[in-house]
């Protein structure tokens, strides 16, 4: 029934929703922009009126800048990567029928209900310590000198532990995706001559291109503000410096909210720019 | 080409025994259709064939060399499946250019063959589309299509119309007789339904538990059913099967008779009985008999203008030679 009094009743209660969801999203963004034309030293003098653009020049002249993108950009690629290659491996694998299916399943996805700041300091502590981790006596027992990873090896890492948080995610929905694929299909291009790996590239694959791309445009998303782990583990030294870990440290160990607040919105536009390529490049496969 | 021969193939799924040791002979150029109610193991057999199953004991021979353990695509056989299994995200024309890009055909050739197909089957217009946009029949001759371009030595079909309706199914089962006899392939095609059975074969094998109950033409089969279980199967509406008092004058333990065979009358005759429904398809009329003593419902075939009503008593008289004798075991006797 939609009369026009169902219409202004539905308006009326859907309002509240709206107007959080806005205010939650709109608050922020105008904070950040406002701060961001402002010298703000908190402990240095307070908010010291208007400079115009002079935080967002002095942000991106500073020396940490670009390397930071880089760090961003890499951490984010190569994530997407690991996890949406070894998902798809582990998503086959998976849909094998075997004992105890459901609960290897449910270990699987268990990684991801373990908080990124513990699992960061599990990996870091348990595994990656260079003296009592379990790789560095891996490495001894074969001889070899232990990694000290969080110093020589501080990218990679991060990526090792941010890709394991995300690979129950991956698999997920890739393994979803891999159940609807109908056996026929399968059998048909069995008949057609079609080995086991061009069964893949030519059946399976393209029948896992929408989920593959939902799996990258909603790790993009978190993947761009991955903080936790790197506060924990390297503190942002090492060459692990993203883009949101170098706003953290000019809001909180600068006390420079201006500075910061331009950052901020030098992220959004980052988040925008990569969003605008994958959607160039994957956004396709959602359509029909 | 598409000689093939089942010697001794048995098939078990873990302890159950789909398949029991059966042998049959597919001569070249046949269409042989297996039919027998769901769960008979014809779709079992029709994938040992294709070697998407492989058999627990026995040999496939295709064109007199053994098959048993060969992949399907080594098998030369080309497959057309209920779902019609296309590659929704490639186009018409790639979809059936598949099998020969496998086998690394030289391109010119392939764009020939598919030409050939499309035109073949009425897919020109259509050749760019993906199949999400085509309707049930067009998949299905995409699907054929896909088929026919690698020439194999047969065509297996597996229930290809059950997802059809009903009009279309009937031009579908014309389409593919036609293309039987313009490829003269070896066609297998499996279904559960008698009707496609009795208009597409040239050798019906019936199929129950497994087991061949009888193999023939569609008018042997009718003619001469070799058991009950063919005789209740062939034929539409089914045969009436009598035992009892009425078997045992013709001294079987069974007699049947279809309705089409049993002359009707108001005033006289063998057996008595009372109207209950009439089925008119207009040609003829289907009237349904009870209280007649035989069985609880006897189906008989009557002009489209016989005029009788719900309630009226009418006698039958079965046609003696048209009257078939089982004995005990179900077996006919001669």
């Amino acid at each position: 029934m939609a009369t026009k009094a169902s219409r202004s009743a539905a308006r009326i209660m859907i309002a509240p929703a709206v107007i959080l969801l806005l205010g939650w999203m709109l608050v922020p963004l105008i904070m950040t922009l406002w701060f961001s034309f402002r010298t703000y030293l908190p402990l240095r003098g307070g908010d010291q009126g208007w400079t115009g653009f002079d935080n967002y020049v002095r942000f991106v002249s500073s020396s940490s800048f670009w390397p930071s993108i880089m760090t961003t950009l890499t951490i984010v690629v190569s994530v997407l990567v690991i996890t949406v290659v070894l998902g798809i491996l582990l998503a086959m694998l998976l849909d094998q029928p075997m004992w105890g299916q459901g609960v290897v399943r449910i270990l699987v996805i268990a990684p991801f209900f373990v908080m990124p700041t513990v699992s960061a300091l599990v990996w870091k502590n348990m595994f990656m310590d260079p003296t009592n981790g379990l790789f560095a006596h891996l490495w001894r027992f074969f001889g070899a000198d232990p990694i000290s990873w969080m110093s020589d090896a501080a990218m990679p890492s991060i990526i090792m532990i941010v890709s394991w948080q995300w690979l129950p995610f991956a698999t997920l929905i890739l393994l979803t995706a891999i159940q609807s694929l109908d056996g026929e299909q399968l059998e048909a291009s069995e008949m057609d001559g079609a080995p086991l790996l061009k069964r893949f590239y030519y059946i399976i694959l393209p029948h896992l291109g929408r989920a593959i791309t939902i799996v990258i445009l909603i790790q993009t998303i978190f993947l761009l503000a991955v903080f936790a782990e790197i506060l924990v583990t390297t503190g942002g030294a090492f060459g692990t410096r993203t883009l949101s870990y170098l706003i953290f440290q000019r809001v909180l160990e600068s006390q420079n909210i201006g500075l910061g607040s331009a950052g901020g919105v030098y992220a959004i536009i980052l988040a925008n720019i990569v969003a605008i390529f994958l959607m160039r490049i994957v956004g396709k496969n959602l359509d029909n | 080409m598409g000689q093939i021969t089942l010697e001794k193939v048995t098939k078990s799924f873990g302890d159950v025994n789909v398949i029991p040791p059966l042998d049959l002979q597919i001569n070249e150029g046949e269409f042989v259709v297996f039919v027998g109610p769901s769960g008979c193991g014809k779709s079992t057999l029709l994938r040992l064939i294709a070697g998407l199953e492989d058999v627990t004991s026995g040999a496939i021979k295709i064109d007199g060399t053994d098959a048993t353990n060969l992949p399907p695509a080594k098998r030369g056989l080309a497959m057309v499946f209920q779902s019609y299994a296309l590659y929704p995200h490639m186009s018409v024309r790639k979809n059936i250019a598949f099998p020969l890009k496998m086998a690394k055909m030289d391109p010119a050739e392939q764009e020939r063959r598919v030409n050939y197909a499309a035109k073949v089957l009425n897919l020109t217009d259509y050749i760019d589309r993906r199949p999400g946009q085509l309707s049930g029949g067009q998949r299905q001759r995409v699907a054929i299509g896909r088929a026919i371009v690698r020439e194999p030595s047969a065509f297996l079909f597996d229930e290809p119309l059950s997802n059809l309706d009903a009009s279309l199914r009937v031009n579908m089962r014309l389409e593919i007789s036609e293309l039987h006899n313009s490829l003269a392939t070896t066609m297998i095609y499996v279904t559960h339904d008698q009707v496609e059975a009795m208009t597409m074969a040239d050798k019906i094998v019936v199929l129950r538990a497994g087991n061949i109950e009888q193999v023939g033409s569609p008018l042997e089969l009718y003619r001469n059913p070799r058991n009950t279980f063919v005789a209740g199967f062939i034929g539409s509406p089914n045969m009436n099967l009598f035992s009892g008092a009425a078997a045992a004058e013709h001294g079987a333990a069974t007699i049947g008779i279809r309705p089409e065979h049993m002359d009707l009358s108001t005033e006289t005759g063998t057996w008595k009985g009372v109207v209950g429904v009439a089925e008119h398809l207009g040609s003829d009329t289907f009237l349904h008999i009870h209280e007649t003593g035989l069985a609880e419902m006897v189906t008989v075939r009557a002009s489209g203008e016989f005029a009788v009503k719900h309630g009226d008593t009418v006698y039958l008289t079965p046609q003696a030679d048209k009257l078939h004798k089982f004995d005990k075991d179900g077996l006919k006797i001669a």
